[in-house]
Protein backbone atom coordinates (compact mmCIF):
# COMPACT_ATOMS: atom_id res chain seq x y z
CA UNK A 1 0.00 0.00 0.00
CA UNK A 2 2.74 2.42 0.94
CA UNK A 3 4.33 2.07 -2.47
CA UNK A 4 0.98 3.10 -3.98
CA UNK A 5 1.09 6.34 -2.08
CA UNK A 6 4.69 6.90 -3.02
CA UNK A 7 4.25 6.39 -6.74
CA UNK A 8 1.13 8.46 -7.10
CA UNK A 9 2.69 11.94 -7.29
CA UNK A 10 5.13 10.83 -9.96
CA UNK A 11 2.31 9.25 -11.94
CA UNK A 12 0.21 12.35 -11.92
CA UNK A 13 3.20 14.45 -12.94
CA UNK A 14 3.80 12.16 -15.88
CA UNK A 15 0.13 12.30 -16.80
CA UNK A 16 0.11 16.07 -16.70
CA UNK A 17 3.14 16.15 -18.94
CA UNK A 18 1.31 14.01 -21.44
CA UNK A 19 -1.71 16.24 -21.55
CA UNK A 20 -5.10 16.34 -19.94
CA UNK A 21 -5.67 12.60 -19.59
CA UNK A 22 -6.23 11.74 -15.95
CA UNK A 23 -5.61 8.01 -16.23
CA UNK A 24 -3.13 6.32 -18.53
CA UNK A 25 -5.46 3.67 -19.94
CA UNK A 26 -2.85 2.12 -22.19
CA UNK A 27 -0.52 1.67 -19.24
CA UNK A 28 -3.23 0.12 -17.08
CA UNK A 29 -4.15 -2.37 -19.78
CA UNK A 30 -0.49 -3.25 -20.24
CA UNK A 31 -0.06 -3.81 -16.50
CA UNK A 32 -3.17 -5.98 -16.42
CA UNK A 33 -1.88 -8.07 -19.35
CA UNK A 34 1.52 -8.41 -17.67
CA UNK A 35 -0.11 -9.71 -14.50
CA UNK A 36 -2.24 -12.11 -16.50
CA UNK A 37 0.80 -13.57 -18.21
CA UNK A 38 2.72 -13.73 -14.94
CA UNK A 39 -0.11 -15.74 -13.39
CA UNK A 40 -0.16 -18.01 -16.42
CA UNK A 41 3.60 -18.52 -16.07
CA UNK A 42 3.35 -19.54 -12.44
CA UNK A 43 0.20 -21.62 -12.96
CA UNK A 44 1.95 -24.95 -13.74
CA UNK A 45 3.83 -24.65 -10.46
CA UNK A 46 0.62 -23.82 -8.60
CA UNK A 47 -1.22 -26.68 -10.30
CA UNK A 48 1.53 -29.11 -9.30
CA UNK A 49 1.30 -28.10 -5.65
CA UNK A 50 -2.50 -28.12 -5.59
CA UNK A 51 -2.72 -31.51 -7.28
CA UNK A 52 -0.29 -33.00 -4.80
CA UNK A 53 -2.76 -32.28 -1.97
CA UNK A 54 -5.77 -33.79 -3.68
CA UNK A 55 -7.11 -37.28 -3.25
CA UNK A 56 -6.71 -39.50 -6.29
CA UNK A 57 -10.47 -39.52 -6.96
CA UNK A 58 -10.50 -35.73 -7.00
CA UNK A 59 -7.49 -35.63 -9.30
CA UNK A 60 -9.23 -37.62 -12.01
CA UNK A 61 -12.67 -36.08 -11.49
CA UNK A 62 -13.85 -34.01 -14.45
CA UNK A 63 -13.85 -30.24 -14.21
CA UNK A 64 -11.13 -27.94 -12.96
CA UNK A 65 -10.93 -27.53 -9.21
CA UNK A 66 -8.39 -24.87 -8.39
CA UNK A 67 -8.40 -25.73 -4.70
CA UNK A 68 -8.45 -29.18 -3.08
CA UNK A 69 -11.84 -29.98 -1.60
CA UNK A 70 -10.06 -31.46 1.37
CA UNK A 71 -6.33 -31.20 1.99
CA UNK A 72 -4.97 -34.66 1.71
CA UNK A 73 -1.38 -35.63 2.41
CA UNK A 74 -1.81 -39.25 1.40
CA UNK A 75 0.40 -38.76 -1.67
CA UNK A 76 3.27 -37.40 0.41
CA UNK A 77 2.96 -40.19 2.93
CA UNK A 78 2.96 -42.73 0.13
CA UNK A 79 6.11 -41.29 -1.45
CA UNK A 80 7.81 -41.06 1.90
CA UNK A 81 6.97 -44.65 2.84
CA UNK A 82 7.31 -46.42 -0.49
CA UNK A 83 10.33 -44.83 -2.12
CA UNK A 84 13.87 -44.15 -1.04
CA UNK A 85 13.31 -40.41 -1.07
CA UNK A 86 14.85 -39.97 2.37
CA UNK A 87 18.10 -41.51 1.11
CA UNK A 88 17.87 -39.48 -2.11
CA UNK A 89 17.55 -36.32 -0.04
CA UNK A 90 20.70 -37.16 1.86
CA UNK A 91 22.51 -37.97 -1.40
CA UNK A 92 21.35 -34.73 -3.00
CA UNK A 93 22.24 -32.57 -0.01
CA UNK A 94 25.65 -34.14 0.55
CA UNK A 95 26.71 -34.12 -3.11
CA UNK A 96 25.37 -30.60 -3.77
CA UNK A 97 27.03 -29.21 -0.64
CA UNK A 98 30.37 -30.86 -1.40
CA UNK A 99 30.25 -29.75 -5.05
CA UNK A 100 29.57 -26.20 -3.86
CA UNK A 101 32.42 -26.25 -1.34
CA UNK A 102 34.82 -27.82 -3.84
CA UNK A 103 33.98 -25.40 -6.63
CA UNK A 104 34.19 -22.32 -4.41
CA UNK A 105 37.47 -23.25 -2.70
CA UNK A 106 39.30 -24.39 -5.84
CA UNK A 107 37.99 -21.45 -7.89
CA UNK A 108 38.83 -18.81 -5.28
CA UNK A 109 42.36 -20.17 -4.87
CA UNK A 110 42.98 -20.43 -8.59
CA UNK A 111 41.48 -16.99 -9.27
CA UNK A 112 43.63 -15.39 -6.54
CA UNK A 113 46.77 -16.91 -8.03
CA UNK A 114 45.80 -15.80 -11.54
CA UNK A 115 44.91 -12.34 -10.37
CA UNK A 116 47.67 -11.56 -7.85
CA UNK A 117 50.63 -13.85 -8.40
CA UNK A 118 53.19 -14.17 -11.12
CA UNK A 119 54.22 -17.74 -11.87
CA UNK A 120 55.18 -19.90 -14.83
CA UNK A 121 52.23 -21.54 -16.56
CA UNK A 122 49.84 -18.72 -15.77
CA UNK A 123 48.92 -18.16 -19.40
CA UNK A 124 48.46 -21.87 -20.01
CA UNK A 125 45.95 -22.07 -17.17
CA UNK A 126 44.05 -19.12 -18.53
CA UNK A 127 43.84 -20.75 -21.95
CA UNK A 128 42.67 -23.97 -20.30
CA UNK A 129 39.84 -22.17 -18.54
CA UNK A 130 38.70 -20.44 -21.71
CA UNK A 131 38.85 -23.74 -23.61
CA UNK A 132 36.81 -25.41 -20.92
CA UNK A 133 34.18 -22.72 -21.31
CA UNK A 134 33.47 -23.89 -24.81
CA UNK A 135 33.45 -27.59 -24.16
CA UNK A 136 30.09 -29.28 -23.80
CA UNK A 137 30.26 -31.48 -20.70
CA UNK A 138 27.54 -33.61 -22.30
CA UNK A 139 30.09 -34.75 -24.87
CA UNK A 140 32.32 -36.10 -22.10
CA UNK A 141 29.72 -38.35 -20.45
CA UNK A 142 31.18 -41.53 -21.94
CA UNK A 143 34.70 -40.86 -20.76
CA UNK A 144 33.61 -39.56 -17.39
CA UNK A 145 31.72 -42.81 -17.00
CA UNK A 146 34.74 -44.89 -18.06
CA UNK A 147 36.99 -42.93 -15.71
CA UNK A 148 34.64 -43.30 -12.76
CA UNK A 149 34.30 -47.01 -13.52
CA UNK A 150 38.11 -47.37 -13.49
CA UNK A 151 38.26 -45.66 -10.09
CA UNK A 152 35.34 -47.85 -8.93
CA UNK A 153 33.41 -44.71 -8.12
CA UNK A 154 30.16 -45.44 -9.93
CA UNK A 155 27.24 -45.44 -7.52
CA UNK A 156 29.16 -43.43 -4.94
CA UNK A 157 28.96 -39.82 -3.80
CA UNK A 158 32.46 -39.16 -5.13
CA UNK A 159 31.46 -40.46 -8.54
CA UNK A 160 28.52 -38.08 -8.68
CA UNK A 161 30.56 -35.15 -7.37
CA UNK A 162 33.86 -35.27 -9.27
CA UNK A 163 32.80 -34.46 -12.87
CA UNK A 164 30.61 -31.66 -11.56
CA UNK A 165 33.57 -29.82 -10.05
CA UNK A 166 34.46 -28.42 -13.46
CA UNK A 167 32.82 -24.98 -13.41
CA UNK A 168 35.20 -22.56 -15.17
CA UNK A 169 32.87 -19.58 -15.02
CA UNK A 170 33.28 -19.30 -11.23
CA UNK A 171 37.02 -18.75 -11.66
CA UNK A 172 36.48 -16.02 -14.23
CA UNK A 173 33.98 -14.19 -12.03
CA UNK A 174 36.28 -14.42 -8.99
CA UNK A 175 39.25 -13.21 -11.00
CA UNK A 176 37.35 -10.14 -12.16
CA UNK A 177 36.49 -9.26 -8.59
CA UNK A 178 39.99 -9.94 -7.23
CA UNK A 179 41.44 -7.81 -10.02
CA UNK A 180 39.41 -4.85 -8.84
CA UNK A 181 40.58 -5.03 -5.21
CA UNK A 182 43.03 -2.12 -4.77
CA UNK A 183 46.64 -3.32 -4.52
CA UNK A 184 47.09 -1.35 -1.28
CA UNK A 185 45.08 -3.92 0.63
CA UNK A 186 47.44 -6.71 -0.32
CA UNK A 187 50.50 -4.62 0.36
CA UNK A 188 49.16 -3.61 3.77
CA UNK A 189 48.39 -7.22 4.65
CA UNK A 190 51.86 -8.31 3.63
CA UNK A 191 53.49 -5.49 5.57
CA UNK A 192 51.80 -7.03 8.59
CA UNK A 193 53.54 -10.27 7.71
CA UNK A 194 50.53 -12.07 6.25
CA UNK A 195 51.34 -14.73 3.67
CA UNK A 196 49.35 -15.29 0.51
CA UNK A 197 46.91 -17.68 2.15
CA UNK A 198 46.18 -15.29 4.97
CA UNK A 199 45.77 -12.49 2.45
CA UNK A 200 43.30 -14.56 0.46
CA UNK A 201 41.24 -15.77 3.40
CA UNK A 202 41.43 -12.67 5.58
CA UNK A 203 41.31 -9.90 2.97
CA UNK A 204 40.20 -10.95 -0.50
CA UNK A 205 37.46 -13.42 0.37
CA UNK A 206 35.83 -11.34 3.14
CA UNK A 207 35.93 -8.29 0.86
CA UNK A 208 34.10 -10.28 -1.79
CA UNK A 209 31.71 -12.03 0.53
CA UNK A 210 28.71 -11.01 -1.58
CA UNK A 211 30.13 -12.63 -4.69
CA UNK A 212 31.10 -15.74 -2.78
CA UNK A 213 27.62 -16.24 -1.39
CA UNK A 214 26.03 -15.54 -4.78
CA UNK A 215 28.29 -18.04 -6.53
CA UNK A 216 27.81 -20.60 -3.76
CA UNK A 217 24.02 -20.36 -3.96
CA UNK A 218 23.92 -20.69 -7.73
CA UNK A 219 26.40 -23.58 -7.68
CA UNK A 220 24.27 -25.35 -5.09
CA UNK A 221 21.10 -24.87 -7.14
CA UNK A 222 22.89 -26.08 -10.26
CA UNK A 223 24.26 -29.15 -8.49
CA UNK A 224 20.89 -30.00 -6.95
CA UNK A 225 19.19 -29.70 -10.34
CA UNK A 226 21.74 -31.52 -12.47
CA UNK A 227 20.22 -34.52 -14.16
CA UNK A 228 22.28 -36.16 -16.89
CA UNK A 229 25.42 -36.99 -14.95
CA UNK A 230 23.80 -38.23 -11.70
CA UNK A 231 21.39 -40.19 -13.89
CA UNK A 232 24.35 -42.02 -15.48
CA UNK A 233 26.60 -42.28 -12.43
CA UNK A 234 23.98 -43.53 -9.98
CA UNK A 235 22.07 -46.53 -11.21
CA UNK A 236 21.28 -48.06 -7.83
CA UNK A 237 18.26 -46.82 -5.88
CA UNK A 238 20.49 -46.20 -2.88
CA UNK A 239 22.78 -43.68 -4.59
CA UNK A 240 20.31 -41.67 -6.69
CA UNK A 241 19.72 -37.97 -6.16
CA UNK A 242 16.18 -36.62 -5.68
CA UNK A 243 15.65 -35.26 -9.23
CA UNK A 244 16.82 -38.55 -10.75
CA UNK A 245 15.15 -40.83 -8.21
CA UNK A 246 11.65 -39.44 -8.60
CA UNK A 247 11.67 -40.18 -12.34
CA UNK A 248 12.46 -43.83 -11.65
CA UNK A 249 9.43 -44.52 -9.48
CA UNK A 250 6.98 -46.78 -11.24
CA UNK A 251 3.53 -47.43 -9.87
CA UNK A 252 2.08 -50.80 -10.68
CA UNK A 253 -1.21 -49.41 -12.01
CA UNK A 254 0.04 -46.59 -14.23
CA UNK A 255 0.71 -43.02 -13.21
CA UNK A 256 -0.82 -41.81 -9.96
CA UNK A 257 -0.64 -38.08 -10.55
CA UNK A 258 -1.12 -36.90 -6.98
CA UNK A 259 1.92 -38.97 -6.01
CA UNK A 260 4.01 -37.73 -8.94
CA UNK A 261 3.14 -34.15 -8.04
CA UNK A 262 4.01 -34.78 -4.40
CA UNK A 263 7.42 -36.11 -5.40
CA UNK A 264 7.90 -33.12 -7.72
CA UNK A 265 7.10 -30.72 -4.88
CA UNK A 266 9.56 -32.54 -2.64
CA UNK A 267 12.28 -32.35 -5.32
CA UNK A 268 11.71 -28.69 -6.12
CA UNK A 269 11.11 -27.37 -2.62
CA UNK A 270 14.73 -26.97 -1.47
CA UNK A 271 15.79 -24.93 -4.50
CA UNK A 272 12.56 -22.94 -4.47
CA UNK A 273 13.17 -22.03 -0.82
CA UNK A 274 16.79 -21.10 -1.54
CA UNK A 275 15.63 -18.91 -4.42
CA UNK A 276 12.87 -17.17 -2.47
CA UNK A 277 15.24 -16.51 0.46
CA UNK A 278 18.12 -15.23 -1.66
CA UNK A 279 16.42 -13.79 -4.77
CA UNK A 280 18.89 -10.92 -5.10
CA UNK A 281 21.93 -13.15 -4.83
CA UNK A 282 20.57 -15.66 -7.32
CA UNK A 283 19.86 -13.06 -9.96
CA UNK A 284 23.20 -11.36 -9.30
CA UNK A 285 25.07 -14.63 -9.73
CA UNK A 286 23.27 -15.44 -12.97
CA UNK A 287 24.09 -12.06 -14.44
CA UNK A 288 27.73 -12.30 -13.35
CA UNK A 289 28.05 -15.76 -14.92
CA UNK A 290 26.60 -14.49 -18.19
CA UNK A 291 29.09 -11.62 -18.17
CA UNK A 292 26.48 -8.91 -17.58
CA UNK A 293 27.04 -6.42 -14.79
CA UNK A 294 23.70 -6.08 -13.00
CA UNK B 1 64.03 -11.02 -3.40
CA UNK B 2 64.75 -14.53 -4.65
CA UNK B 3 63.17 -15.98 -1.51
CA UNK B 4 60.15 -13.81 -2.23
CA UNK B 5 59.82 -15.17 -5.75
CA UNK B 6 60.16 -18.70 -4.51
CA UNK B 7 57.51 -18.29 -1.87
CA UNK B 8 55.26 -16.75 -4.53
CA UNK B 9 55.73 -19.77 -6.80
CA UNK B 10 55.06 -22.07 -3.91
CA UNK B 11 51.87 -20.24 -2.94
CA UNK B 12 50.75 -20.27 -6.58
CA UNK B 13 51.42 -23.99 -6.79
CA UNK B 14 49.29 -24.74 -3.76
CA UNK B 15 46.49 -22.39 -4.83
CA UNK B 16 46.36 -23.57 -8.41
CA UNK B 17 46.99 -27.21 -7.49
CA UNK B 18 43.39 -28.29 -6.88
CA UNK B 19 42.31 -26.62 -10.10
CA UNK B 20 45.05 -28.30 -12.13
CA UNK B 21 44.27 -31.72 -10.67
CA UNK B 22 40.49 -31.38 -11.19
CA UNK B 23 40.67 -29.97 -14.71
CA UNK B 24 43.49 -32.22 -15.78
CA UNK B 25 41.76 -35.34 -14.57
CA UNK B 26 38.15 -34.46 -15.40
CA UNK B 27 38.46 -32.25 -18.44
CA UNK B 28 41.75 -32.59 -20.35
CA UNK B 29 42.17 -36.34 -19.83
CA UNK B 30 38.58 -37.33 -20.73
CA UNK B 31 38.72 -35.10 -23.81
CA UNK B 32 41.87 -36.83 -25.07
CA UNK B 33 40.38 -40.21 -24.19
CA UNK B 34 37.19 -39.38 -26.05
CA UNK B 35 39.05 -38.69 -29.28
CA UNK B 36 41.21 -41.81 -28.85
CA UNK B 37 38.19 -43.98 -28.09
CA UNK B 38 36.40 -42.71 -31.18
CA UNK B 39 38.99 -44.47 -33.37
CA UNK B 40 38.47 -47.87 -31.73
CA UNK B 41 35.74 -50.50 -31.70
CA UNK B 42 35.75 -50.64 -27.89
CA UNK B 43 32.58 -51.32 -25.87
CA UNK B 44 31.58 -48.83 -23.19
CA UNK B 45 33.96 -50.39 -20.65
CA UNK B 46 36.97 -52.33 -21.88
CA UNK B 47 39.67 -52.28 -24.54
CA UNK B 48 39.17 -52.19 -28.30
CA UNK B 49 41.03 -52.42 -31.60
CA UNK B 50 42.12 -49.39 -33.62
CA UNK B 51 39.70 -49.05 -36.54
CA UNK B 52 40.62 -45.67 -38.02
CA UNK B 53 37.72 -43.62 -39.29
CA UNK B 54 35.28 -46.53 -39.45
CA UNK B 55 33.14 -45.19 -36.63
CA UNK B 56 32.85 -41.79 -38.24
CA UNK B 57 31.87 -43.29 -41.57
CA UNK B 58 29.41 -45.54 -39.80
CA UNK B 59 27.79 -42.67 -37.94
CA UNK B 60 27.75 -40.15 -40.75
CA UNK B 61 25.89 -42.65 -42.91
CA UNK B 62 23.61 -43.73 -40.08
CA UNK B 63 19.99 -42.69 -40.54
CA UNK B 64 19.51 -42.26 -36.81
CA UNK B 65 22.39 -39.77 -36.71
CA UNK B 66 20.73 -37.72 -39.44
CA UNK B 67 17.52 -37.92 -37.44
CA UNK B 68 19.27 -36.78 -34.29
CA UNK B 69 21.01 -33.90 -36.05
CA UNK B 70 17.81 -32.73 -37.71
CA UNK B 71 15.79 -33.03 -34.50
CA UNK B 72 18.41 -31.03 -32.62
CA UNK B 73 18.43 -28.30 -35.26
CA UNK B 74 14.62 -28.35 -35.30
CA UNK B 75 14.57 -27.98 -31.53
CA UNK B 76 17.01 -25.06 -31.74
CA UNK B 77 14.81 -23.37 -34.34
CA UNK B 78 11.70 -23.89 -32.22
CA UNK B 79 13.23 -22.51 -29.05
CA UNK B 80 15.98 -19.96 -29.59
CA UNK B 81 14.35 -17.13 -31.53
CA UNK B 82 10.83 -17.44 -30.05
CA UNK B 83 12.29 -17.58 -26.54
CA UNK B 84 14.39 -14.48 -27.19
CA UNK B 85 11.47 -12.45 -28.53
CA UNK B 86 9.10 -13.53 -25.76
CA UNK B 87 11.75 -12.81 -23.13
CA UNK B 88 12.37 -9.32 -24.50
CA UNK B 89 8.64 -8.57 -24.48
CA UNK B 90 8.33 -9.81 -20.90
CA UNK B 91 11.43 -7.88 -19.82
CA UNK B 92 10.00 -4.65 -21.22
CA UNK B 93 6.66 -5.32 -19.53
CA UNK B 94 8.37 -6.09 -16.21
CA UNK B 95 10.71 -3.14 -16.50
CA UNK B 96 7.92 -0.56 -16.63
CA UNK B 97 6.51 -1.81 -13.32
CA UNK B 98 7.96 -0.90 -9.95
CA UNK B 99 7.87 -1.89 -6.30
CA UNK B 100 6.06 -5.04 -5.23
CA UNK B 101 4.39 -5.37 -8.63
CA UNK B 102 7.74 -5.78 -10.32
CA UNK B 103 9.01 -8.17 -7.65
CA UNK B 104 5.90 -10.35 -7.86
CA UNK B 105 5.75 -10.50 -11.66
CA UNK B 106 9.48 -11.17 -11.93
CA UNK B 107 9.28 -14.00 -9.37
CA UNK B 108 6.42 -15.60 -11.34
CA UNK B 109 8.44 -15.61 -14.55
CA UNK B 110 11.71 -16.57 -12.93
CA UNK B 111 10.76 -19.29 -10.46
CA UNK B 112 10.42 -22.08 -13.09
CA UNK B 113 14.03 -21.50 -14.16
CA UNK B 114 15.47 -22.67 -10.85
CA UNK B 115 13.44 -25.90 -10.72
CA UNK B 116 15.00 -29.28 -11.56
CA UNK B 117 14.15 -30.66 -14.98
CA UNK B 118 12.29 -33.63 -13.54
CA UNK B 119 9.92 -31.30 -11.70
CA UNK B 120 9.30 -29.42 -14.94
CA UNK B 121 8.66 -32.73 -16.66
CA UNK B 122 6.20 -33.94 -14.02
CA UNK B 123 4.30 -30.65 -13.91
CA UNK B 124 3.80 -30.53 -17.68
CA UNK B 125 3.33 -34.23 -18.19
CA UNK B 126 0.33 -33.90 -15.89
CA UNK B 127 -1.03 -30.81 -17.68
CA UNK B 128 -0.83 -32.49 -21.08
CA UNK B 129 -1.97 -35.93 -19.87
CA UNK B 130 -4.13 -37.55 -22.51
CA UNK B 131 -6.94 -38.51 -20.13
CA UNK B 132 -7.11 -35.95 -17.36
CA UNK B 133 -4.73 -33.19 -18.42
CA UNK B 134 -5.97 -29.60 -18.47
CA UNK B 135 -4.63 -29.07 -21.97
CA UNK B 136 -7.18 -31.55 -23.28
CA UNK B 137 -9.89 -28.92 -22.72
CA UNK B 138 -8.18 -27.07 -25.57
CA UNK B 139 -6.94 -30.05 -27.58
CA UNK B 140 -10.23 -31.98 -27.67
CA UNK B 141 -12.32 -29.37 -29.53
CA UNK B 142 -9.47 -28.82 -32.00
CA UNK B 143 -9.07 -32.54 -32.57
CA UNK B 144 -12.69 -33.27 -33.43
CA UNK B 145 -13.71 -34.05 -29.87
CA UNK B 146 -11.02 -36.68 -29.35
CA UNK B 147 -8.28 -36.34 -26.72
CA UNK B 148 -4.73 -36.59 -28.03
CA UNK B 149 -1.37 -37.22 -26.43
CA UNK B 150 0.93 -34.37 -27.41
CA UNK B 151 4.09 -36.29 -26.63
CA UNK B 152 3.11 -39.61 -28.20
CA UNK B 153 1.95 -37.96 -31.45
CA UNK B 154 5.31 -37.55 -33.16
CA UNK B 155 4.70 -34.26 -35.05
CA UNK B 156 3.63 -32.59 -31.82
CA UNK B 157 6.49 -33.90 -29.68
CA UNK B 158 9.20 -31.33 -30.44
CA UNK B 159 6.86 -28.30 -30.43
CA UNK B 160 5.47 -29.42 -27.06
CA UNK B 161 8.91 -29.92 -25.53
CA UNK B 162 9.96 -26.59 -27.05
CA UNK B 163 7.06 -24.76 -25.38
CA UNK B 164 7.88 -26.39 -22.05
CA UNK B 165 11.55 -25.47 -22.48
CA UNK B 166 10.73 -21.86 -23.29
CA UNK B 167 8.49 -21.68 -20.22
CA UNK B 168 11.24 -23.22 -18.12
CA UNK B 169 14.20 -21.10 -19.28
CA UNK B 170 12.80 -17.70 -20.20
CA UNK B 171 13.45 -16.30 -16.72
CA UNK B 172 17.17 -16.38 -17.42
CA UNK B 173 16.79 -14.36 -20.63
CA UNK B 174 14.34 -11.93 -19.04
CA UNK B 175 16.94 -11.24 -16.36
CA UNK B 176 19.64 -10.40 -18.91
CA UNK B 177 17.24 -8.21 -20.91
CA UNK B 178 16.14 -6.27 -17.83
CA UNK B 179 19.78 -5.57 -16.97
CA UNK B 180 20.24 -4.33 -20.55
CA UNK B 181 17.09 -2.19 -20.48
CA UNK B 182 18.20 -0.52 -17.25
CA UNK B 183 21.40 0.55 -18.98
CA UNK B 184 19.46 2.59 -21.52
CA UNK B 185 19.37 6.14 -20.25
CA UNK B 186 15.81 7.35 -19.49
CA UNK B 187 16.71 10.73 -20.97
CA UNK B 188 16.62 9.22 -24.45
CA UNK B 189 13.02 8.19 -23.89
CA UNK B 190 12.13 11.54 -22.40
CA UNK B 191 13.56 13.29 -25.45
CA UNK B 192 11.60 10.93 -27.67
CA UNK B 193 8.31 11.53 -25.86
CA UNK B 194 8.87 15.29 -26.13
CA UNK B 195 8.99 14.66 -29.87
CA UNK B 196 5.71 12.78 -29.25
CA UNK B 197 7.08 9.52 -30.56
CA UNK B 198 4.61 6.68 -29.89
CA UNK B 199 5.40 3.48 -28.04
CA UNK B 200 6.08 1.48 -31.18
CA UNK B 201 8.38 4.15 -32.62
CA UNK B 202 10.25 4.36 -29.35
CA UNK B 203 10.73 0.60 -29.48
CA UNK B 204 11.98 0.40 -33.07
CA UNK B 205 14.13 3.53 -32.91
CA UNK B 206 15.55 3.34 -29.38
CA UNK B 207 15.00 0.09 -27.48
CA UNK B 208 15.67 -2.45 -30.22
CA UNK B 209 18.96 -0.97 -31.51
CA UNK B 210 20.28 -0.23 -28.01
CA UNK B 211 19.35 -3.64 -26.61
CA UNK B 212 20.82 -5.50 -29.60
CA UNK B 213 24.13 -6.44 -27.88
CA UNK B 214 22.15 -8.20 -25.14
CA UNK B 215 19.92 -9.82 -27.75
CA UNK B 216 22.98 -11.20 -29.51
CA UNK B 217 24.32 -12.52 -26.20
CA UNK B 218 21.01 -14.18 -25.32
CA UNK B 219 20.75 -15.73 -28.78
CA UNK B 220 24.23 -17.24 -28.70
CA UNK B 221 24.00 -18.51 -25.12
CA UNK B 222 20.75 -20.27 -25.97
CA UNK B 223 21.98 -21.60 -29.29
CA UNK B 224 24.84 -23.41 -27.60
CA UNK B 225 22.74 -24.52 -24.64
CA UNK B 226 19.99 -25.99 -26.81
CA UNK B 227 22.41 -27.91 -29.01
CA UNK B 228 23.26 -29.87 -25.85
CA UNK B 229 19.61 -30.65 -25.16
CA UNK B 230 18.97 -34.02 -23.54
CA UNK B 231 17.05 -34.01 -20.27
CA UNK B 232 13.57 -32.83 -21.32
CA UNK B 233 13.58 -34.73 -24.60
CA UNK B 234 14.65 -37.91 -22.85
CA UNK B 235 12.10 -37.58 -20.04
CA UNK B 236 9.14 -36.78 -22.29
CA UNK B 237 9.97 -39.71 -24.56
CA UNK B 238 10.34 -42.18 -21.69
CA UNK B 239 8.09 -45.16 -22.22
CA UNK B 240 7.40 -44.23 -25.83
CA UNK B 241 9.20 -44.57 -29.14
CA UNK B 242 12.45 -42.67 -28.79
CA UNK B 243 14.05 -42.89 -32.22
CA UNK B 244 11.77 -40.48 -34.13
CA UNK B 245 12.44 -37.70 -31.63
CA UNK B 246 16.03 -38.50 -30.72
CA UNK B 247 18.50 -35.61 -30.26
CA UNK B 248 22.30 -35.64 -30.48
CA UNK B 249 23.21 -36.14 -26.82
CA UNK B 250 20.51 -38.79 -26.59
CA UNK B 251 22.08 -40.47 -29.63
CA UNK B 252 25.44 -40.55 -27.84
CA UNK B 253 23.70 -41.97 -24.78
CA UNK B 254 21.94 -44.61 -26.85
CA UNK B 255 25.09 -45.76 -28.66
CA UNK B 256 27.32 -45.89 -25.61
CA UNK B 257 25.02 -46.79 -22.73
CA UNK B 258 22.18 -48.72 -24.34
CA UNK B 259 23.99 -50.46 -27.22
CA UNK B 260 27.38 -50.69 -25.50
CA UNK B 261 29.21 -49.20 -28.50
CA UNK B 262 31.75 -47.02 -26.71
CA UNK B 263 33.79 -46.27 -29.84
CA UNK B 264 30.83 -45.16 -31.94
CA UNK B 265 29.41 -43.17 -29.05
CA UNK B 266 32.75 -41.40 -28.62
CA UNK B 267 32.83 -40.62 -32.34
CA UNK B 268 29.37 -39.06 -32.10
CA UNK B 269 30.48 -37.15 -29.00
CA UNK B 270 33.57 -35.89 -30.84
CA UNK B 271 31.37 -34.61 -33.67
CA UNK B 272 29.08 -32.78 -31.25
CA UNK B 273 32.15 -31.48 -29.46
CA UNK B 274 33.61 -30.11 -32.70
CA UNK B 275 30.31 -28.54 -33.68
CA UNK B 276 29.95 -26.68 -30.41
CA UNK B 277 33.61 -25.60 -30.29
CA UNK B 278 33.31 -24.10 -33.78
CA UNK B 279 30.13 -22.25 -32.82
CA UNK B 280 31.71 -21.04 -29.57
CA UNK B 281 34.78 -19.73 -31.34
CA UNK B 282 32.58 -17.91 -33.83
CA UNK B 283 30.56 -16.49 -30.96
CA UNK B 284 33.71 -15.42 -29.12
CA UNK B 285 35.07 -13.73 -32.24
CA UNK B 286 31.76 -11.97 -32.85
CA UNK B 287 31.59 -10.71 -29.29
CA UNK B 288 35.19 -9.54 -29.43
CA UNK B 289 34.66 -7.79 -32.73
CA UNK B 290 31.72 -6.00 -31.18
CA UNK B 291 33.76 -5.06 -28.12
CA UNK B 292 36.47 -3.48 -30.27
CA UNK B 293 34.07 -1.32 -32.23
Amino acid sequence: MSSDVLTRPADTAAERARGDRLIDFGGLVLTAITFLFALMAIFPVYWTVVTSFKSETEVIASGISLWPRRFNTEAYEHIWRNTNIGVWYINSFVTSALITAGVIVSSAGCAYALSQLDFPGRRLIYVLILACFMVPMQALIINHFVLMAQFKLLNTWAGIILPQLVVPVTIIVYKQFFDSVPKEFREAAQMDGAGHFKTLFRVYLPMNWGVTSALAIITFIGAWNSFLWPFLAATGEATMTVPVGITQVKDAYGIVYARQMASAVMAGLPVAIVYLLFQRRVTQAIMLSAGVKG
Amino acid sequence: MIRDKRSEYLAALVLVGPFVVIYGLLFVWPTIQMVMLSFTDAPLIGPGEWVGFTNYVEILTHRLFHNATWNTVYFVLLTVIPNTLISLAIAMAVNRLSGWRQGFVMACFFLPYILPVSVVYFAWNWIIDVQYGLIQYVVRPLNGGEPMSLTRTIPFFMPTVAVVTIWWTLGFNVLLFIAGLRNISPEIYEAASLDSAGRWRQFTRITWPLIWPVTALVLTIQLIAQLKIFDQVYLFSMGGRQDPTIVLVQYIYKLAFQQNKGGEGAAAATLLFAMIIILSVLQYQALRARGQK
